[in-house]
């Protein structure tokens, strides 16, 4: 499964477990209205560290917070690249 | 005589010299000070409050805002109800704080039929006063603090303690306006909001459920100069397109351990800012603030001298200073050593020439500035019929500092396939959700072989 697709069903899971209902899931969404709170992006966060061995924000040397669905996506396909 | 050493009578005094141009805002309410220093928000009242032990629970926190302002140097203890405190806990909070009045803007009659002797109406209006001279007393402040069975402690502060960081950081900026991501009901908020109100600058307040970009949107409009909140509530505003609408000159973070990560991210975010990072706790009372930038804090801090004095034992951080909070009420429990050392609890190593935090001691989890006891979540996990051992423990987050997970031994030592083990987990989760608040649900759940025990005899959490 490619890091698009395992972040997009991990989303997917979370959302399902709490009963919330994501809105089209296009790399513009903004994150914080995905119907995930900070709470449900820290989870995801930690699922995905075990689903792919890694965590794109922690003590990385980029300097911003993913704002939208890309941004966040695209973290983790750069991680993966250059692991 | 206006030395930063000056002691303060009460808040509204203060205010009533300078009140020009300055407002409490809220996310549906502002009222300018010099508004409210004529009038009430509380009726006619605060009269009858004087002298009285108030517990102030209301679920608004612009109306908490304006009845502190009032209460304070009139009534003879002010409990501060945090509006997220569990309703089971408030008899508890009655009899130890020995309240004898209540303002509230909600009805708490269904929940205590015997009895709150005197109820006020707290309001977002305010209406001319009739209560021109009241005496001044000093009033005793309470902040309540989870102890680790989750029973609320009462922490007693005076206008003083909880000053002391204040007055010593020297003349207050004219014209600066305050926010905060905290709630002006915990620690960390209260420090802000008195900031604001004693130095001469206005403040704008958060909201409970209000979206973060309508909070920064407001804050926005406000030209908000200084803004403080945890690197959780920081990282939040990061993520939302409206953290560019802010131009702060000073960003504060306490309440969390803060990583390299968001203090670099803040720093290229707000180039502006002066980013400083500070450590209090409701009993220790505001200990440092690091300004350098950099993750935890010089050793040259760990001092015997000064205002704020700082040691390390048995790898705890010990604080004394007139900043510490002066008892516990209603139990025995002694809030300093013999020396007058508050014991915080938060774990630090030296390494290189600072040291860093490593967490809680108790094991307490903190995520996003919710507070987990581990054992809390063992119990649900230990409950389900598939599970034989488990061991809750703290993993780091870089969005909410730390999340919750679990290595769990299942009762059978069949080998289950993997399409088993992911229906068991799901299973457990699940079972935790029912009985659990969502920040203490396993944010990932390991099955694992057998859990390593100690020579105790209790499981070794070994935290990420």
């Amino acid at each position: 499964m490619s890091v698009r697709s395992t972040i997009i069903s991990e989303m997917q899971r979370i959302a399902e477990a709490e009963e919330k209902n994501l809105p089209p899931l296009t790399d513009d969404l903004v994150l914080l209205q995905s119907g995930l709170d900070s709470l449900g992006i820290a989870i995801l966060v930690a699922r995905l560290e075990d689903a792919l061995g890694l965590d794109p924000f922690t003590n990385s040397d980029d300097l911003f917070y993913p704002v939208t669905l890309g941004d966040f996506i695209t973290s983790y396909e750069r991680a993966e690249s250059s692991n | 005589m206006k030395g930063p050493k000056v002691q303060i009578s009460c808040i509204r005094s203060r205010i009533a010299q300078d009140a020009n141009g300055r407002f409490i805002s809220g996310a549906e309410h502002t009222v300018a000070l010099r508004e409210l220093i004529g009038g009430t928000s509380l009726g006619g009242s605060l009269s009858q409050l004087a002298g009285r032990s108030v517990l102030l629970a209301v679920t608004d926190q612009f109306s908490a805002a304006l009845a502190m302002i009032e209460l304070d140097g009139v009534a003879s203890r002010l409990i501060l109800w945090p509006p997220e405190s569990p309703i089971e806990h408030l008899p508890t909070v009655l009899s130890k704080g020995a309240v004898d009045a209540v303002v509230t803007d909600h009805d708490l009659a269904p929940l205590s039929a015997d009895g709150i002797p005197f109820q006020v109406r707290a309001s977002v209006a305010i209406t001319p006063s009739a209560n021109g001279h009241l005496d001044t007393q000093a009033t005793e402040w309470v902040l309540l603090t989870s102890g680790t069975t989750g029973v609320p402690k009462l922490v007693g502060h005076d206008l003083m303690s909880l000053t002391s960081a204040i007055v010593n950081s020297g003349e207050p900026e004219a014209g600066a306006v305050w926010g905060t991501f905290y709630d002006i009901r915990r620690y960390g908020g209260l420090q802000i909001f008195l900031r604001a109100l004693l130095g001469r600058a206005s403040l704008v307040l958060s909201c409970a459920g209000e979206p973060v970009a309508d909070h920064l949107l407001r804050l926005a409009a406000h030209s908000v100069t200084h803004l403080t909140g945890t690197p959780s509530h920081w990282r939040r505003a990061l993520m939302s397109p409206a953290a560019r609408t802010i131009a702060p000159r000073y960003v504060r973070l306490s309440g969390e351990i803060a990583d390299k990560t968001i203090l670099n991210s803040l720093r290229a975010f707000y180039p502006n800012a002066a980013v400083a990072h500070a450590y209090a706790s409701t009993e220790a009372g505001v200990g440092f603030a690091v300004n350098d930038g950099l993750e935890g804090f010089p050793r040259e801090f760990i001092a015997s001298d000064g205002d704020v004095q700082i040691k390390v034992e048995a790898g705890s951080l010990l604080i004394r200073s007139r900043g510490t909070a002066v008892h516990y009420i209603g139990e025995k429990l002694a809030l300093k050593d013999a020396e007058g050392f508050v014991d915080t609890g938060d774990m630090v190593e030296l390494r290189g020439d600072r040291y860093h935090f490593l967490g809680r001691r108790s094991g307490m989890i903190n995520v996003g500035g919710l507070k987990v006891h581990p054992e809390e979540v063992e119990a649900a996990l230990n409950r389900h019929r598939a599970v034989g051992m488990c061991c809750v423990r703290s993993r780091r987050s870089p969005i909410t500092g730390s999340v919750v997970v679990a290595d769990v031994v299942l009762k059978t030592d069949e080998n289950h396939s993997n399409e088993q083990t992911v229906e068991v987990k799901h299973h457990i989760l699940n079972y935790c959700r029912g009985m659990l608040s969502r920040h203490m649900v396993p944010a990932a759940l390991n099955i694992v072989s057998s859990l390593s025990v100690s020579s105790t005899g209790k499981i070794s959490r070994h935290n990420e």
